[in-house]
């Protein structure tokens, strides 16, 4: 789930016609004091962080002067809350709050519809205030066809116990809220306080507005980076996964970062799942082992081989690994040699010094598990495949005894490869990458069985028996060539090693490279 | 008899030209599903194994006659419209399988079908299978896995899971249960067919003796279908398993989310209430056709 600052669901909540507090964010003391120059009365410094309860974690300041909105600005800026470091702080007006109410439109998972929450009492603690006055706090759904409309929200307004001068406002508010969240694809927003000041304005003091990951394609103006929910920022390696996965939408990629550095008796290994499901219950399944996981691992929904590969080489990106676990539900329907042969791309490149368990059920299993017996026998560390019956339980068992025979024996991270082919080499760009064929290799080739291998039949002999592509070039690059690896694989341990697909994933050079510097 | 498809059910596949309607509407042909016909917007004319396809869901049904099920494929942006053009064109059973459809149009798209009295499975679904019969959607992947895989017979299962529906189903299958209709009602938050209203058909399906359920952590469903148990909607012997135990939360409640549902959505929450209410939860999946057996055994 996307979340905005609060300065940002502000900004929408004001476009949409809500009444907000004056003021701008500000991320230098200098320009924090221009903002309080400019609005001239006492101030409110508020750091803008995902994290709640920041009054009693000192992130609300007040200041009665532009100087002094100077130095607080410069004591919150660069503050660590929790995981985050502050980077700008709110400065508004200082309200003089005579009553808190609470707003807020969140989903429905039953009704299916947007849901309203309003309560006539407000501010910290809301959950404890509703539990205890249940009375103040009307719920109405939402229909998505008319929206909120007027007469609605005033009942809601009403009957949560208002009268008076601020029904009209607040049931006003209340309608441009639900259209502000379903323009914004909102998941969920909440104004918390929502608050009429003793002058009797109305205005949303504080304000969350979370936008549904999946439409948030649909809001380039939001600037969102990485269209998930963090506890923290997103660590650099999640930053270089999630690139991946914005570019290539055949199948998903999910990577998470989940512990830094393990306890000195703990064994620490690379997850790999296939499918949420799956992946949930294979991860409870290491979990109860005593294993302690990296990372949290998805690659499903029918990826290609290309993106396993990707997402083997993000894992293997992080220090301390002394295991690779891949498991999904054990029956996928997608052809589970895709997911293999991307692993045998990678852990070939790799050179794979720890022991891997893989559990590979579904489609064509047998394939798979033959494919990662055939390629991976002469790595440092044993690979083994397994399939739909055999439980997750007993593959992370299998893969303790194997770590333990490998006496404990920690991944290296390694520099990533350069491709070494000629300049003159025969090439082509598939959807996300660069297949090269270094010909000269290709004439002391007997079999040409790349040819054979090519799951789509896009590669033919040319009239030297060359292997070249047997439609336009284009195509292949508009995805044709699927990226399946069959032929790279093939030719790499049957043949010449004339053929090499390079699939980029930014950024992850340097960061390799940055680590190991590190490490020295 | 089976829930929401059989062997006579006529299909409409929408999107049947891109890269996964071809590959599972040879799934879904080869399985012996009703298929009639398909539609992709400016491919009119052509056939996909042996299917044609049209312009239009209304063209398709002016040439094929009405349907029952439209099985859609096409991209995550493009399935409000999609789904709303079956809708329009008389649909009643609607399977959303790509994922990443925003919320809203979601919602959207449930608003339509009540008004329509029509269902719908999804969206990030594998769809669903009634083994012998027919196949909306990708579960197996391909007709020979899914006819081994899957067996006829007395067990429904609804999962929240893609790959655990065919997990569990392979598993019960193996021990030699067979089932009325497998279900997975897709993976996203807000779903057309959720748990509850899956057991309230397998509730009225005379074939179905029994349920698994594969839940997890996030949602009501889990604790829907234990309200419906307490109201006597679902009488039917359940097995369940809850995913997510360990799973550090990755979704922080809101304070309106609080504010509604409490502790609901927890791993607690959902095997406290089923087992309050007699269901069995059991801690892992490979324990469920044992379940199912004594169940099936001490029941009738």
């Amino acid at each position: 789930m996307a979340r905005l600052y609060e300065y940002q669901s502000k900004i929408l909540l004001r476009e949409g016609g809500l009444p907000v507090p004056e003021g701008a964010v500000a991320s230098s003391p200098a320009e924090a004091r221009a903002i309080a120059e400019r609005l001239g009365r006492p101030v409110v410094l508020k750091i803008q962080v995902w994290v709640t309860g920041r009054a009693g974690l000192g992130g609300i300041q007040f200041a009665d002067t532009p100087a002094e909105a100077e130095t607080k600005a410069a004591a919150l800026l660069g503050m660590k809350v929790k995981n985050y470091v502050v980077e700008r702080v709110l400065v508004e007006e200082k309200l003089a709050i005579e009553t808190e109410y609470f707003a807020g439109i969140i989903m429905d998972d039953e009704a299916k519809a947007p849901l309203l929450v309003f309560s006539s009492v407000g501010g910290t603690g809301i959950e404890e205030i509703a539990r205890r006055r249940p009375d103040r706090v009307v719920r109405r759904l939402i229909d998505v066809r008319t929206g909120l409309r007027g007469f609605e929200a005033l009942n809601v307004v009403r009957k949560a116990g208002i009268s008076g001068p601020a029904l009209v406002p607040l049931s006003d508010l209340l309608t441009k809220l639900a259209a502000v969240a379903r323009n914004a694809d909102a998941r969920s927003v909440e104004i918390n306080p929502l608050v009429r000041t003793v002058d009797g304005r109305i205005l949303a003091a504080d304000c969350h507005l979370v936008v549904d990951d999946y439409a948030v394609y649909r809001h380039p103006e939001l600037g969102i980076e990485i269209a998930r929910e963090f506890d923290r920022p997103p660590t650099e390696l999640e930053r270089i996964a999630y690139k991946v996965e914005e570019k290539d939408h055949r199948g998903t990629f999910y990577f998470l970062q989940m512990a830094d550095q393990p306890e000195p008796d703990e064994t620490l290994i690379g997850f790999h799942g296939a499918g949420g499901g799956g992946s949930m219950m294979s991860m409870d399944a290491v979990l109860a082992r005593g294993f302690k996981i990296a990372d949290y691992c998805d690659t499903s929904g029918n990826p290609p081989a290309s993106k396993v590969y990707r997402a083997a080489k993000v894992i293997l990106s992080q220090p301390g690994l002394k295991g690779y676990f891949s498991s999904g539900s054990g029956v996928a329907s997608q052809e589970q040699y895709n997911s293999a042969r991307g692993l045998v791309k990678a852990f070939a490149e790799e050179r794979l010094a720890i022991p891997a368990v893989l559990r590979l059920g579904g489609n064509c299993e047998e394939e798979a598990i033959r494919i990662l017996g055939a390629y991976l026998q002469d790595l440092p560390a044993r690979v083994e495949g397994y399939g739909r019956d055999d439980p997750p339980e007993k593959c992370a068992a299998r893969l303790a005894e194997l770590i333990a025979e490998n006496r404990g024996a920690v991944h290296e991270i390694r520099p990533m490869e350069e491709p070494r082919l000629p300049d003159c080499a025969y090439t082509f760009a598939t959807l996300t990458g660069r297949l090269s064929i270094d010909h000269s290799r290709c004439l002391h080739c007997a079999s040409k069985g790349c040819l054979e291998a090519c799951g789509r039949k896009i590669l033919e002999a040319d009239a030297e028996g060359l292997p070249v592509l047997a439609i336009p070039e284009a195509e292949a690059k508009k995805g044709k060539c699927t990226e399946c690896l069959a032929c790279e694989i093939f030719c790499r341990f049957h043949e010449q090693q004339a053929i090499h697909i390079e699939l980029p994933i930014p950024g992850l050079k340097e960061y390799r490279d940055r680590l190991r510097r590190e490490m020295k | 008899m089976a829930i929401f498809v059989d062997e006579k059910s006529k299909v409409l596949i929408q999107g049947i030209t891109g890269r996964e309607g071809i590959a599972r509407t040879r799934l879904m042909k080869d399985y012996g599903t009703n298929v009639l016909a398909g539609v992709t917007p400016g491919r009119g004319g052509q056939d996909v194994y042996g299917v044609p396809v049209y312009d239009a869901v209304e063209e398709a049904v002016e040439n094929v006659g009405p349907i029952d099920a439209s099985v859609i494929f096409v991209p995550a942006a493009a399935v409000k419209n999609a789904a709303l053009e079956a809708l329009a064109a008389g649909v009643k059973l609607l399977v959303i399988v790509p994922d990443r459809v925003p919320i809203y149009d979601v919602l959207d798209i449930a608003a339509a079908a009540k008004d329509a009295g029509a269902r719908f499975v999804g969206p990030n679904t594998l769809g669903l299978l009634s083994p012998g019969k027919a196949v909306l959607g990708m579960i197996g992947g391909r007709a020979e896995r899914a006819r081994e895989w899957f067996q006829p017979g007395p067990v429904g299962v609804s999962s929240r899971s893609g790959g655990m529906t065919s997990a569990i189903a392979y598993y019960l299958s193996r021990a030699g249960f067979g089932l009325s209709t497998i279900v997975h009602v897709g993976g996203d938050s807000i779903v057309g067919s959720s748990h509850p209203e899956v057991m309230e058909l397998f509730e009225r399906d005379p074939e179905t003796k029994a349920v698994a359920m594969f839940g997890e952590i996030g949602t009501t469903q889990e604790e829907r279908v234990a309200d419906l148990i307490e109201q006597k909607k679902f009488t039917k012997p359940l097995v369940a398993f809850i995913g997510g135990k360990a799973a550090k939360s990755g979704t922080r409640f809101s304070h309106a989310g609080a504010i509604v549902d409490g502790n609901r959505g927890s791993y607690e929450s959902k095997v406290r209430r089923l087992r309050e209410v007699g269901v069995h939860v059991v801690d892992a999946v490979a324990d469920i056709p044992g379940r199912v057996a004594g169940l099936l055994a001490g029941n009738k």
